[in-house]
């Protein structure tokens, strides 16, 4: 049996989506720019994208525009909004949970003599408002909190953060990574003041190299890449075509029938939780009930290395992530769980399972038997 | 400008009798490397001396990469061949080659002339005296030194007439396949790809064994010592590796042997299998990255109890060597950025606080009686169930 259980480092693609994208590239694969009428067809495909997204976010189609992906999305509204309002003052407030896509987009703007403050989170890998209120000051342009955790799940108070930033001063702007919450809630910018907001394709069963950035007309930036002045120039290149149009299939087809996917993730969920619990010396990471992410469960088996964990579950069809995936290649313990204040020892014994619509409930008992199997032969076996 | 390669070699000039066989080994060794190059060549060997004629366009940074990978060329020399159309004609393309390759001429020189045809109308000495002076007229600022000259000119009188003045330094060492085969323990390590490449340098063919610890060891891991192996393999041509899955006969060791003693114990075990593939597969020696000391199963004592359990040679060269003296040779051949890669091998997965430094080889035997017959089994399952595959560079 092949059990995915890697739902937030990538999702299947949805067949009709990559049906679509193939259709895209053989037959209509003018560009768009073009005069003529394969360019126009092809930038039908672009305008019946952005009205799916726009009606989606319930915002202007003009404030949509396409990337390619989580991590571009991430570094245009960082460095696009730091550079473009560094006269209004020079700092600059995240989390210290968020994906290397902004950490890194941060550090980098440190050298550009931005200061940033990292926001603590809890136990459970939530930011308390507070700090965030404490941390806004008069010099403060830009904050930058995630939707949802990729690497526990635990869900960021956004709507309330934007709330708080704006009752402040109401020019601070607040983007939002969303590319794990995208395609497992609603959204809504405008009402939750959310001046800029990423998302990716992949992570929701459209394709890799795909992604939006949604940026309020309002808002200031300045483009990170230059050339054609495609995208308002906001984001120069010839637009990907049929990777935009796969990405408005997969978001139709999500939120299609999006209450009853969710409720059905979070049943996985909760079975999976209980089950899991039923080994011994076994934490849950972060929320395990509904206030956490649908398809995010961080477990941490305490006396065993999560690599080996990961390629014992692979030996039996089932794939899942040591933390996250996106870090899984540098061996540094996690800095959102060390962030968590979790348990040194625990810190690389933790294993991400992440599900999605195609996941079953066969599935989740399957994995579940698997690890009833393998954990205690794997803590018998252990360096010492 | 280039369009022959004098091909130099060192010490296979030296053999006496079966000279010839290493030399055949060369030339089939260039021709290997010159596959993976644009164009066509031609490879002569007459006279002593190995040509690489170019019939085609070629790169020429290309060519001389792959040449600097083959063991045998001591040096590569990029010669300039003209028609023989009488002295002043032989004059013109000999300052025109100065020119051409020297912008700076400040320099001293000497012309060193060689007839392999000796009905040319001058001697070696008039050709070398005359042409001398020809380069002196044409380029007044340099000067001629007989004894240590910066730039020595050759002139070769053949059917054509060959000029060349540089030298780009081969790898050295002896043709890949004139010295049997040997079996390489390649662990992902910085140490074990070194120590094929300075075996192979010495002629020795190379198959590898990698042990497989599948879930301790991931398949990124497998596919690191795939790519060392393919590195390994631009210098000592294709490569067998055999992967043998060894989780069983560790868990089993882990079961029945002190843990202090483990890794020693697994290592005996690796010798063993090493052996038994090795003679299989016609290999006449093992080759192991260990150095002495490195860690606590590279004391002398630990190497001797690992050592004790095989019959055929094991070679060692970097016995000797310094981390650091390794490095730099992993740096040189290319195989350091890969193992480095931060994959768990094997040999570290288990491995106890404070293994056994100075092991008592009685002792590790009579701990490894406990192993009894189970052990047997899973050693020949393990040989039974081994994978193969055949590594190029290209």
């Amino acid at each position: 049996m092949e059990v995915y259980l890697d739902n937030s480092a990538t999702t299947r693609c949805f067949d009709k989506a990559a049906a679509l994208m193939t259709r895209i590239m053989c037959e209509d694969y003018g560009n768009p720019s073009s005069l003529h009428r394969k360019g126009v067809e092809a930038e039908k495909y672009i305008r019946y994208a952005k009205d799916v997204i726009a009606d989606n976010l319930k915002v202007n189609q003009k404030e949509i525009f396409f990337t390619s992906g989580g991590t571009e999305s991430d570094n245009l509204a960082l460095m696009g909004c730091a550079r473009a309002n560094c006269r209004s003052g020079r700092h600059l407030i995240t989390t210290q949970i968020e994906h290397p896509a902004v950490l890194q987009t941060m550090k980098h703007l440190e050298e550009e003599e931005f200061r940033v403050t990292y926001l603590p989170v809890d136990q459970k890998g939530c930011i308390r408002l507070e700090d965030l209120g404490r941390a806004i000051t008069g010099e403060t342009i830009l904050v930058s909190i995630m939707h949802t955790n990729n690497e526990v799940g635990s869900m960021q108070p956004v709507a309330k953060a934007g709330a708080l930033i704006k009752g402040i001063n109401p020019r601070i702007l607040f983007h939002v990574d969303a590319v794990q919450g995208y395609g497992k809630c609603r959204i809504y910018p405008k009402r939750m003041k959310i001046d800029l907001l990423s998302a990716s394709g992949h992570k929701i069963h459209g394709p890799k190299g795909t992604g939006f950035l949604y940026v309020d007309e309002k808002v200031k930036i300045k483009p990170i890449v230059f050339g054609g002045g495609q995208q308002n120039g906001i984001r120069s290149g010839t637009e990907n075509v049929p990777g935009i149009a796969g990405l408005a299939k997969a978001i139709e087809i999500i939120y299609g029938d999006l209450d009853r996917e969710v409720e059905k993730l979070y049943r996985l969920k909760r079975a999976f939780v209980s089950g899991v619990q039923k080994i011994d010396d076994v934490i849950v990471n972060g929320h395990s009930d509904e206030t956490g992410a649908p398809h995010i469960v961080s477990v941490s088996f305490k006396g065993v290395r999560s690599e080996v964990i990961l390629h014992a579950l692979e030996d039996k069809g089932v794939y899942v992530s040591a933390g996250s995936a996106c870090s899984a290649r540098k061996p540094q313990p996690s800095a959102t769980l060390r962030a968590m204040g979790i348990e040194p020892q625990l810190l690389g014994s933790t294993i991400r399972f992440s599900f999605s619509v195609f996941t079953t409930m066969e599935e989740i008992n399957y994995t579940l038997e698997m690890l009833y199997d393998i954990i205690p032969m794997l803590r018998k076996y252990t360096r010492q | 400008m280039f369009s022959v390669f004098l091909i130099k070699y060192a010490e296979i000039g030296v053999k006496g009798k079966n000279k010839y066989l290493f030399e055949d080994a060369l030339v089939h060794q260039v021709k290997y490397a010159l596959k993976r190059c644009e164009g066509e060549f031609k490879v002569t060997h007459t006279d002593g001396r190995i040509y690489v004629h170019a019939l085609s366009d070629f790169d020429f940074e290309e060519t001389v990469d792959n040449l600097k990978t083959v063991f045998g060329i001591s040096g590569i020399c990029p010669v300039v061949h003209v028609e023989d159309e009488g002295y002043e004609k032989l004059a013109k393309a000999l300052t025109d080659y100065v020119d051409k390759v020297y912008e700076d001429k400040n320099i001293t020189f000497k012309v060193h002339t060689r007839r392999a045809r000796k009905n040319y109308p001058m001697t070696s000495m008039e050709l070398s005296r005359e042409l001398g002076s020809a380069v002196l007229d044409a380029f007044p600022q340099m000067q001629v030194d007989v004894h240590r000259p910066d730039v020595m000119l050759h002139v070769e009188i053949r059917e054509k007439i060959y000029i060349y003045s540089m030298e780009i330094p081969g790898p050295g060492g002896m043709p890949v396949g004139s010295n049997g085969k040997a079996m390489l323990l390649l662990s992902g390590g910085i140490d074990s790809p070194v120590a094929g490449y300075m075996i192979a340098k010495r002629g020795v063919k190379i198959d590898a064994v990698y042990f497989h610890a599948p879930p301790y060891t991931s398949d990124r891991a497998k596919q690191k010592v795939v790519d060392l192996a393919r590195e390994v393999s631009r210098y000592a041509g294709a490569v067998y590796l055999h992967t043998i899955n060894f989780t069983d006969i560790q868990l089993h060791i882990y079961d029945q042997c002190p843990h202090e003693e483990l890794t020693i114990i697994m290592r005996r075990y690796m010798m063993r299998i090493a052996e038994m593939l090795a003679i299989k597969n016609d290999c006449l020696g093992l080759i192991t990255g260990e150095s002495i000391g490195q860690v606590a199963s590279q004391t002398v004592q630990s190497l001797a109890v690992t050592n004790e359990v095989c019959s055929l040679p094991v070679f060692r060269p970097l016995i000797g060597f310094d981390k650091m003296e390794i490095v730099s040779v992993a740096e040189k051949i290319g195989t350091y950025e890969t193992s480095i890669l931060p994959y768990e091998d094997c040999c570290t997965i288990f491995v106890a606080k404070h293994p056994v430094t100075k092991p008592n080889l009685n002792v590790i035997k009579r701990h490894e009686l406990k192993l009894g017959e189970k052990m047997e089994e899973l050693v020949q399952k393990a040989i039974d169930t081994d994978q193969v595959e055949v590594i190029r560079w290209k």
